[in-house]
């Protein structure tokens, strides 16, 4: 076999990685390279260095340590069955790629994750080596995220999370069902044992009461993804899932990643194209739970699934009309919040402006922009939706017509 | 008209000290005509107002104000300095107007301070370094950009605390930034043709950018809103974007129809024979067929929103049985019985009663943790019957394994699964009760009671017979010897 260069490592090790949705940089806190020997800061905010044409957001380094994996999940481009062309990066090229990067501003850091070579815990220290040589040889104080192996040792998932800003582990599936079924070397309970075992060690240091400061573990805490699309699944138990990981481990965010279909699909998965829509409407209904108070069962039944034409909280306010229209002067926040085309920034500057002022059309407008939407669901001092909050037609005046309903 | 020449398209504090005086004077809005050195001339003679002798004209505004116009003064609008004027005019008969965003010249400047936030971020994020070589041989790096606000002073500050030990210089049109790992300064702006030309890492960034693509979501409109057309002449990826774009269509296709293909037989994986088996009726013969039992157990639902099923732990053969009611929060994720706060109530007593934890066998009666999720938190919940009822297969298990001499029953729930049938804990308590299988049985109270107990005499009872319960029942495994 020839041997590859390290571009072509590279064109096919960030190919394997791309099907992880996170590439968040955010939440480490504030460091710098003031004082320090290397290079690297964060300031909280993450930072998006390019878009690809997929519209998604290139912040990190996100490659695998090798794609050579000895699972076989079905979902997965890396699977031992699968046809893929196989490489394997030495640390020093991950070490050398990642500072290269950065000291141009391409990157914010690293996002390193691998298929499973030998077993877990040879895959994990190679991962934790990368990290180590960063912070320690070359004191990078940029973001670093590390995916965790689940069945990885205690002790190498802890010295994961000491150089790494955040950790993930992917609960792949929805269903824990279809874990089984699509990833029949992964545990379900392994997995949230090893999300519940880093909640553990992210609270431990953030202990308070102690004398000496413990070392940071994760501070920017943990993330996962689930597959949109690949069982049956509906958005209702999609919901309760995440809503459940939230709970349990005090997760920073649930991807959700529309399946995509994969060069070399597997026999058992229907080759589809994404359904990023629904995707969409996910992390709309994600949001409303964890930023606008609402429950659950407000907006989608356990069976159910989600609305593609509209959003979220219009479908929620369209089948509450009687609790519209709510006037923009005297509302209470949490109200304000549930009005379709208000998000909590406009709302905040709403319930500010109105002490001093009284609020017309014009000055929701400038608060809010998307007024069209907002009209027939408030009421301002010169405004008033009267028959047009009535209309059988409401919906269809959002709603795009059915063709446009893809993406694509 | 008083007309004002700043000493340059940033010069805020120069704005500012003649905004103060012409404040002062009383100038109205409509009467200042702001303009900056250097640009086209005026058909008015300019001055520099004088702020009155004596300081301060008497007239204070918000840090809040002058925050914003700092920033807003970074715009390229030529109305900058005209609205702030006109907001600092406003600012005296209504001291609040920043607060109300709804104002039409508020909501400009907010509209305007975003604008420049988000250009100063956009440039952290689209700064490209090109490497050079320095004179002293050192690496040092070189970065032609073109901002949409004036803001590479602002942001300047940012890439010297993110790259301190490096020596690069930001050029751009408007002013070029220069760090030399220990001092920031500028220089007027420069021409992309005084930036080196070329970086030999670029071929490797635009592989990644290429690889990191996912053809199947294409979805330009999302990538244009984030990374506007503007900026991309100077970003060393963009130029593979059309081609990209165009061939994201053939790609999906292609992967869609594609049939699946045979495994190639160099990576056939050994056929897996450890499979794990759903664990059957067959009762458990040790404590750890019940720990992995417990953890694979689906008799109840329970198991669904925890995260492991949590057995007992201690030795196989002690005189001592301690049942809880069920694993909380920090035992769930832990993975063994009191861990978390009632746990701490529990250790305290069980010293205090002289037990040693090691040689008692601590387990709870229902072996998931129930709860309900308010926000973020996992409440507790107890247990129904069905739930306990299902779970007695696996403490009836460790009580025929363990064998103790006593068995103490802690809370409600540990009593009925104990006992078989419900129990006043209050009226039970304190005396040795005969259990079907020959050991002796203590009920007390549940450590989680004695936290939750409001009335602090109340509590220091209750406190006081948890203690002597447990004294009791250790003082019954001697004699029931």
């Amino acid at each position: 076999m020839a041997v590859l260069d390290l571009k072509q490592k590279l064109s096919i090790l960030a190919d394997a990685a791309k099907y992880d949705a996170s590439c968040a940089s955010s939440g480490a806190g504030k460091r710098d390279s003031t004082g320090g020997k290397g290079v690297g800061s964060t300031e909280g905010m993450g930072i998006c260095h390019a878009y690809t044409p997929d519209g998604r957001c290139v912040s990190l380094l996100k490659i695998l340590l090798t794609n050579y994996c000895i699972y076989d999940c079905a979902y997965c481009v890396n699977r031992v069955s699968s046809n893929t062309p196989r490489a394997r990066f030495k640390v020093q090229e991950v070490v050398d790629l990642t500072l290269g990067f950065y000291k141009r501003n391409y990157i914010e850091g690293l996002f390193l994750s691998s298929g499973i070579i030998r077993n877990s815990d040879y895959t994990m220290e190679a991962m934790v080596a990368v990290a180590r040589s960063l912070r320690a040889d070359h004191d990078f104080r940029g973001y670093i995220h590390l995916k965790l192996i689940p069945e990885a040792s205690v002790e190498l998932t802890n010295q994961a999370a000491l150089y790494a800003d955040r950790v993930s582990i992917n609960v792949e599936l929805p269903r824990e069902e279809s874990l089984a079924a699509f990833a029949p070397e992964k545990d379900a309970g392994v997995i949230r044992k090893a999300m519940g075992a880093v909640r553990l060690g992210i609270e431990a240091g953030k202990e308070p009461a102690r004398k000496t400061r413990p070392p940071k573990y994760a501070p920017a805490g943990q993330s996962t993804q689930m597959i949109i699309g690949a069982d049956g699944a509906s958005d209702g138990e999609i919901l309760a899932r995440s809503n459940t990981l939230y709970g349990n481990y005090g997760l920073r965010r649930v991807y959700y990643s529309a399946f995509s279909p994969i060069p070399d699909v597997a026999k058992s998965l229907p080759a589809q194209r994404p359904p990023l829509m629904r995707e969409h409407r996910l992390y709309q209904a994600d949001w409303l739970m964890r930023f606008y108070g609402f429950e659950m069962d407000e907006i989608v039944a356990p069976g159910e699934d989600l609305d593609l034409a509209i959003d979220p909280k219009l479908a929620w306010a369209l089948r509450h009309r009687a609790d519209f229209p709510v006037d923009v002067n005297t509302a209470a926040r949490e109200t304000l919040l549930r009005v379709p085309g208000l998000g909590t920034r406009s709302v905040d500057r709403m319930i500010a402006a109105r002490r001093l002022t009284r609020l017309n059309l014009a000055d929701v407008k400038r608060l809010a922009r998307n007024i069209e939407k907002l009209k027939p669901f408030v009421v301002a001092s010169d405004w008033s939706p009267g028959a047009l909050a009535e209309r059988a037609d409401l919906r269809d005046r959002f709603a795009p017509p059915p063709q446009q309903l893809s993406l694509f | 008209m008083r007309v004002v020449r700043l000493g340059s398209e940033t010069d805020f504090e120069g704005w500012r000290a003649a905004a103060r005086a012409l404040r002062a004077e009383a100038a109205t809005p409509a009467d200042v005509l702001w303009t900056v050195d250097g640009g086209q001339a005026s058909l008015f003679p300019a001055e520099t107002p004088q702020a009155p002798a004596g300081g301060e004209a008497g007239f204070k505004v918000s840090r809040a104000f002058v925050d914003l116009a700092g920033r807003v003064a970074l715009h390229r609008s030529p109305e900058r300095f005209d609205l702030l004027y006109r907001l600092l005019w406003r600012l005296e008969g209504t001291p609040r107007l920043l607060e109300i965003a709804s104002d039409p010249d508020v909501s400009l400047a907010l509209d305007m301070h975003s604008q420049v936030n988000r250009a100063a971020h956009k440039m952290k994020a689209f700064v490209r370094f090109r490497q050079v070589e320095a004179q002293d041989g050192a690496d040092a790096f070189v970065a032609w950009f073109e901002p949409a606000h004036r803001v590479t002073e602002a942001t300047a500050p940012f890439f010297t605390r993110r790259f301190a030990n490096m020596a690069f210089s930001i050029l751009t049109p408007d002013v070029c930034a220069h760090w030399d790992t220990r001092a920031l300064s500028f220089t007027p702006g420069a021409d992309p043709a005084d930036a080196p030309a070329g970086d030999d890492l670029e071929a490797y960034w635009r592989t990644y950018f290429a690889s990191t693509f996912n053809p199947a979501r294409l979805r330009t409109g999302a990538m244009v809103r984030e990374m506007p057309k503007r900026y991309w002449r100077n970003l060393p990826e963009a130029s593979l974007i059309p081609e990209m774009t165009r061939a994201a269509g053939d790609r999906t296709t292609a992967m869609v129809e594609k049939a699946p293909t045979e495994p190639a037989r160099r990576i056939v994986r050994a056929a897996r024979t450890d499979m794990p088996t759903t664990p059957g009726d067959a009762p458990p013969s040790s404590l750890q067929a019940v720990a992995a039992g417990v953890d694979a157990c689906r008799r109840c639902h329970l198991w669904r929103d925890a995260t492991q099923g949590v057995a007992g732990e201690g030795p196989a053969g002690a005189r001592l049985m301690i049942v809880g009611e069920q694993p909380g929060d920090q035992e769930d994720l832990a993975g063994r019985p009191f861990v978390g706060p009632a746990g701490q109530v529990f250790d305290r007593a069980l010293a205090a009663a002289g037990v040693p934890r090691n040689e008692t066998y601590v387990t709870n009666a229902v072996k998931h943790f129930k709860h309900q999720l308010r926000g973020k938190r996992r409440l507790h919940k107890t247990p129904e019957t069905p739930e306990i009822e299902a779970c007695r297969w696996w403490l009836d298990a460790e009580r025929r394994l363990v064998r103790p001499r006593v068995i103490v029953a802690m809370g409600a729930t540990a009593a009925r699964a104990v006992l078989g049938k419900a129990a006043p804990i209050g009226k039970l308590r304190g005396q040795a009760l005969q259990l079907e299988d020959q050991a002796q049985g203590v009920v007390t109270w549940h450590p989680s009671y004695l936290l939750r107990v409001p009335d602090a005499e109340a509590k220091a009872r209750a406190e006081a017979e948890f203690i002597e319960d447990l004294r009791l029942a250790w003082s019954l495994t001697d004699r029931a010897a």
